[in-house]
């Protein structure tokens, strides 16, 4: 938690003023009353008129030096709190992205958001309270009870019994309340999750008619939150009560002994008052004191959630950092046409928590541009397989090769750069076209736009739209249909011209006169691209040049169309379900 | 109940005030006349959902009351108890005992009104909030389509949680610090005019000072604190969009992109947030100036007054004293004003979420659809998302009870908008959907959905059990059922090999299932049910043909005598239906069986042979 602290570094000159200013404050504060015994010294005592508009003059400058150092420290701590809050919120983010799905899976996007959000908003206002207080109030706390001795020793120490009493006061509450504060976020994360969810299934939830029992359920949550914010609240509420009663206790027995000391004549009656009115200095420090460490206590909290984010490490390690030269790799093993572009070897592929391997034993080779067609049930492990490639995931046993090359040598970014992905999922990101077309390649020139658009089949709504390429995309690419995001996340895919193309089922939203077009043209327009196409149609992988057929996890044959058909009894059926036998054979 | 009943009136009401911008159905305009609206507006909105808990607000009153009475009561005893102690051997140890037991029971009473009054106003703060997030989220489950589809999810979760969560933050200083604030005020000046009218009045006079420096810091605060919130929200946003789709980011190395995008939007965050928090934080110190500027005035028209004998040293020093006492609430009412501020802004944009216009209200008399015998029609339908690109045009359909529609078209051709209109999840432009013959605006919402089992190709899961998940559309549901369902679909072989069966849990968005596997989920879920209407929208793209063979089976099964829409690509899926709606660009093209639509040679047999075109 305390690694959080790095972040202000930055700020250390702001950080070490900003207290110090506040203190020098503090202590304008504690001449006041000197300067006002002044007055009633001399100024009342002399009848003098001048010294009072005088000393009257000396308490505004004070107020005025007073607010100039103040204002200074404030601006100060609310700099560096801010650029505090604004370098984690970056540096947690840019941690985030350096996760692979698997834990970002784990965590949850829900609580990453109010992570990266509220607890970060909570701890930066924290961090502003701090800056300003944290001399400030213990100084004055302190400052009293040094006085307190200067009057009598022997009534300092009521002092010295107190202020430990007011500070196990205080920490209990945070302690107990610190590990309550996380309940109630994570509770509040509850109910996050519950308004995400509704947002995003709201078709679902209408079809179903599920409204009135989902906001059954949004109030069960929120009566919990509330619940658990109110017993915390109950425990936090004890603090001002709880130091209010053991100061003036305090002050009962200080008038009381001070009774009998001035009995004996070893104080005067204007010390007693000086005593007790140090007592009461301590008890509206404290107030402050106490709302201070409420939030330090709230902020604590989420401090510890942000760094366990931190904490977390990407499995996807990167063991290389330089840049491998292929053509090297490819010569050492002689001619380099003669290495295969992507090689799987004996390899196994197990989720994390997973009870049994998604793939097993997967060993076969794709050479330059040939088409490799993946064909399998649900849950049969094509997209796993795919996957594998970019590596999104790591292999458990077995080896993944790109050139001959140990996927796990290369520095990730090297390897990402040779692939394209299409994803399942066809999202865009808000922005234009144009933006979300140059993501794999940020320099990409509209005629290389526009060529990958041609050959994924997006070209001609393009042109309908009168904007091109600045036509506007709102976040997830919701403006467009499935099957036009479909296409542009392929066109997104081409543009950066990549080595190996990896189309993840990504047709199931084209009809089939678009996804036939579409193979076409990927095969004239790509002569040396390493293709995979991850497919349940038959239609669509019939013309590889090899087939790989999965079944649970098993690669239950490889090979082309014909020889499949003949040889492999899982892509015959796959094939006759689909087709007549007629069409199998039409262009056999 | 009753409340949220007013409140719907209020909505109600509100829109019916401004009818000429609710029908021209221009948001913007509609937003800045809110905007105009809202700073007055929300702190009334506030006030009233407040006012539900009056009696508590009292019971909090009162012991903010007796708290601040006993707080001054305190110092006076322990003053009277001081002028018992004179000096050596003149010191009144009986009358200083009797006063320190007053002074023991009136502390423990401060004491413990204060505890209770701290957990009262706790109380009413989570309450008041928790009403309002209800209420936002209440409204959230009314909000047409339009509205979710078009809005980032990020701010409107933003909204929902982090708005109402800085709102409750205000709230709850108000309540604690501005009841004692008030009350401590009132009653110094009290005592202060009992001594001395004239200075009593001089520190009236100058106080009010402070709290105009406060409200012009606290208005220009205001602003930077919406600013903030607004940002913050663009901040929600981005971060959303890109954790939930870290692949894509990953697969293109886009990283670095969405880091400089998010620190962009941060950097500007860093701007408005050090101006909010700066603005804010010297309300405090300008206030103590303009305390101390009163303390020094205090002293120095009180000193004067004791040169010439209107007041003694002894009243003067008890002056002094309460002169502090009564600016301190400043301080802290000020410290209050900017919290509540950044509270009011916020709960701003909670209420514009409440704001915005629902779904057009049912009619009084719609009647609920019974089990629909299953005719549909479609009757002239005009629709369009944007007023600018038109969609569907003069679209005519008339489907008869138990038939098989496949609709199928090149993508974009307005297949889902179709779907959209039937479930009415979208209303039409002009024109109607009939179904049993009536106009589907006439019948309650739930009855016509009720109707419909819907399959998506977008695989929605709600995070909970697998068997809750089948269960959603009958929640009742036996456990034989749930099986039969999943059976049925052939989900039921997978889910027994999860780790918990049934019981296993399905995490945020299905993460930890294949597409495929939420599909058939899905479908289950379906299967459940079974309405007397279904609607497929591509329902079995991820799922392998020979389960989905298999599938088929059951569907057939389920589809006799049920209306059925598919709107599907697979050639299997279309060859059996008994009628297919060949679209394009919004217009139904062809209509017809299979075999007569490849006889015709038209559009529909383009689409077909085009699949076997070599590639």
């Amino acid at each position: 938690m305390w690694k959080l602290l790095k972040y202000l570094k930055k700020y250390k000159l702001e950080s070490i003023l900003a207290p110090l200013l506040k203190m020098t404050e503090a202590a304008f504060d504690l001449l006041v009353p000197l300067v006002m015994a002044q007055i009633i010294d001399v100024g009342i005592h002399n009848r003098d008129s001048g010294q009072i508009l005088k000393m009257g003059g000396v308490l505004v400058l004070l107020g005025l030096l007073g607010l100039a150092f103040s204002l200074t420290a404030q601006y100060f701590s609310a700099k560096a709190a801010v650029g505090f809050g604004t370098g984690v919120r970056n540096e947690l983010f840019r941690h985030i992205n350096s996760l692979s799905y698997r834990e970002i899976d784990t965590i949850g996007t829900s609580t990453l958001i109010t992570r990266i959000t509220s607890d970060i908003n909570q701890v930066q206002s924290g961090v502003n309270l701090v800056l300003r207080l944290f001399l400030r109030s213990p100084f004055i706390v302190f400052g009293a009870m040094v006085m307190a001795f200067t009057v009598n020793a022997r009534a300092a120490m009521i002092f010295v019994v107190t202020i430990p009493l007011l500070s196990v006061v205080v920490f209990g509450v945070l302690l107990v309340s610190m590990p309550l504060y996380k309940k109630v976020q994570r509770q509040l994360d509850r109910v996050l999750l519950t308004t995400r969810e509704n947002l995003l299934g709201a078709r679902v939830v209408r079809a179903f008619n599920r409204q009135p029992d989902e906001i059954t359920k949004f109030d069960e949550e929120n009566d919990l939150l509330v619940r658990s914010q109110i017993f915390v609240g109950k425990v936090s509420a004890l603090m001002n009560p709880a130091t209010y009663i053991i100061i003036n206790a305090a002050t009962i027995v200080l008038v009381w002994t001070g009774a009998w000391q001035v009995d004996e004549g070893v104080i005067t009656q204007g010390e007693v008052v000086a005593l007790v009115n140090y007592m009461s200095q301590i008890l509206v420090e404290l107030v402050k004191l106490a709302n201070l460490i409420i939030t330090i206590s709230k902020s604590l909290a989420c401090a510890n959630r942000i760094s366990a984010v931190f904490d977390v490490e990407g499995s996807i390690v990167e063991k290389n950092h330089d840049r491998i030269g292929t053509k090297a790799a490819g010569a050492a093993a002689g001619d380099a046409a003669a290495v295969p572009k992507v090689e799987f070897a004996g390899m196994d592929f197990c989720y994390a928590g997973a009870k049994e391997a998604s793939l097993n034993g997967i060993s076969f080779a794709a050479m330059s541009g040939q088409t490799i067609g993946v064909i399998g049930g649900t849950g049969s492990g094509k997209s796993t397989l795919v996957n594998l490639i970019p590596r999104f995931y790591d292999a458990t046993e077995g080896t993944v090769r790109v050139d001959g090359t140990d996927v796990k040598e290369y520095p990730v970014g090297q390897l990402r750069e040779k692939i394209g992905v299409v994803p399942q999922k066809a999202v865009l990101f808000k922005g234009t076209l144009g933006e979300n077309m140059r993501w794999g390649k940020p320099d990409a020139t509209d005629e290389e736009i526009y060529e990958a658009l041609d050959i994924a089949q997006a070209r001609e709504f393009v042109d309908s739209k009168e904007q091109g390429l600045d036509l506007p995309i709102e976040q997830g690419g919701r403006n467009l249909s499935g099957g036009q995001r479909q296409r542009l996340t392929i066109a997104r895919a081409l543009v950066r011209r990549p080595e190996i193309l990896i189309l993840d089922d990504s047709a199931s939203a084209l009809d089939f006169a678009t996804d036939a077009a579409l193979r076409k043209a990927i095969r004239e327009n790509t002569k040396n691209m390493t293709v995979f196409l991850v497919s349940q149609r038959a239609t669509t992988i019939r013309n590889a040049d090899r087939i790989l057929v999965l079944d649970d996890g098993q690669l239950v044959g490889q090979g082309t169309h014909e020889e499949l058909f003949e040889t492999c009894e899982v892509y015959r059926e796959i094939c006759l379900s689909q087709l007549s036998e007629k069409e199998v054979r039409a262009h056999g | 109940m009753a409340e949220k009943r007013k409140e719907n009136a209020n909505v109600r009401n509100e829109q019916a005030r401004k009818p000429a911008a609710a029908e021209a159905g221009a948001a913007g305009t509609k937003k800045q006349a809110a905007r105009l609206l809202q700073h007055s507006s929300t702190v009334k909105r506030v006030l009233a959902y407040i006012g539900n808990y009056k009696w508590w607000v009292l019971v909090s009153l009162i012991l903010a009351a007796v708290t601040v009475a006993a707080t001054l009561y305190a110092p006076i005893l322990v003053g009277n108890a001081v002028d018992l102690i004179i000096a050596p051997g003149n010191v009144d140890f009986a009358g200083i005992r009797s006063i320190l037991y007053r002074m023991a029971v009136v502390v423990a009473v401060t004491g413990a009104a204060q505890w209770l009054m701290n957990h009262i106003n706790n109380r009413i703060t989570y309450q008041v909030v928790k009403d309002i997030r209800t209420r936002a989220f209440d409204h959230l489950e009314v909000l047409p389509l339009r509205y979710i589809d078009s809005h980032p999810s990020g701010d409107v979760i933003s909204r929902i949680i982090a708005d109402i969560d800085q709102f409750s933050e205000g709230l709850l200083m108000g309540f604690t610090q501005l009841f004692t604030g008030v009350i401590t005020i009132l009653g110094t000046l009290g005592f202060m005019f009992v001594i001395d009218p004239v200075i009593a009045a001089v520190v009236v006079v100058v106080t009010p000072v402070s709290l105009v420096v406060a409200s012009y810091i606290a208005k220009k605060t205001y602003v930077m604190f919406k600013k903030q919130s607004e940002t913050r929200g663009e901040l929600t946003s981005l971060v959303d969009e890109m954790l939930g789709n870290q692949k894509v980011v990953q697969a293109f190395g886009h990283e670095a992109e969405v880091q400089a995008q998010f620190e962009e939007i941060n950097e500007r965050l860093r701007g408005y947030s050090l101006r909010a928090t700066f603005f804010s934080s010297i309300t405090n110190p300008c206030t103590r100036f303009v305390n101390s500027l009163v303390y020094a005035s205090v002293g120095i028209v009180g000193a004067l007054a004791a040169v010439r004998g209107y007041l003694s040293v002894g009243q003067l020093s008890i002056f002094l004293s309460y002169a502090n006492q009564y600016t301190k609430p400043f301080n802290e009412i000020s410290g209050v004003v900017t919290e509540l501020q950044n509270a009011l802004a916020s709960a701003a944009r909670v209420f514009e979420l409440i704001d915005e216009e629902p779904l057009t209200p049912e009619p009084a008399d719609a009647a609920d659809l019974q089990r629909a015998d299953g005719s549909v029609a479609m009757d002239h339908v005009y629709f369009s998302y944007r007023k600018d690109v038109k969609l569907i045009e003069n679209f005519n359909l008339d489907v008869k009870p138990g038939q098989r529609i496949a609709i199928v078209g090149p993508t974009g051709c307005g297949k889902s908008t179709v779907i959209n209109l039937l479930m009415r999840f979208y209303d039409v432009d002009s024109g109607a959907v009939r179904v049993d013959g009536h106009d589907v605006r006439q019948m309650t919402r739930r009855s016509l959905r009720a109707n419909y089992g819907m399959v998506l190709q977008e695989t929605w899961l709600k995070s909970g059990t697998i068997r809750e998940n089948i269960a959603y559309g009958k929640p009742d549901a036996t456990e034989e059922e749930v099986i039969r369902a999943a059976k049925e679909a052939h989900a039921h072989s997978f889910i027994r090999r999860m780790p918990q069966g049934y019981d296993t849990v399905i995490s945020e968005d299905g993460g930890n299932l294949s597409q495929g596997q939420k599909q058939l989920l899905c479908i289950a879920r379906v299967m459940l049910c079974l309405p007397p209407m279904l609607i497929l929208d591509e329902a079995t793209s991820s799922i392998d043909t020979r389960t989905e063979i298999r599938i088929q089976k059951a569907f057939a099964r389920m589809m006799e005598g049920r209306t059925s829409f598919i709107v599907a690509h697979r050639l299997s899926t279309i060859r059996e239906a008994d009628m297919i709606l060949v679209m394009r660009d919004g217009h139904i093209v062809e209509q017809g069986k299979h075999g007569e639509l490849l006889a015709r040679g038209g559009f529909y047999a383009q689409l077909y042979n085009s699949q076997f075109a070599s590639t």
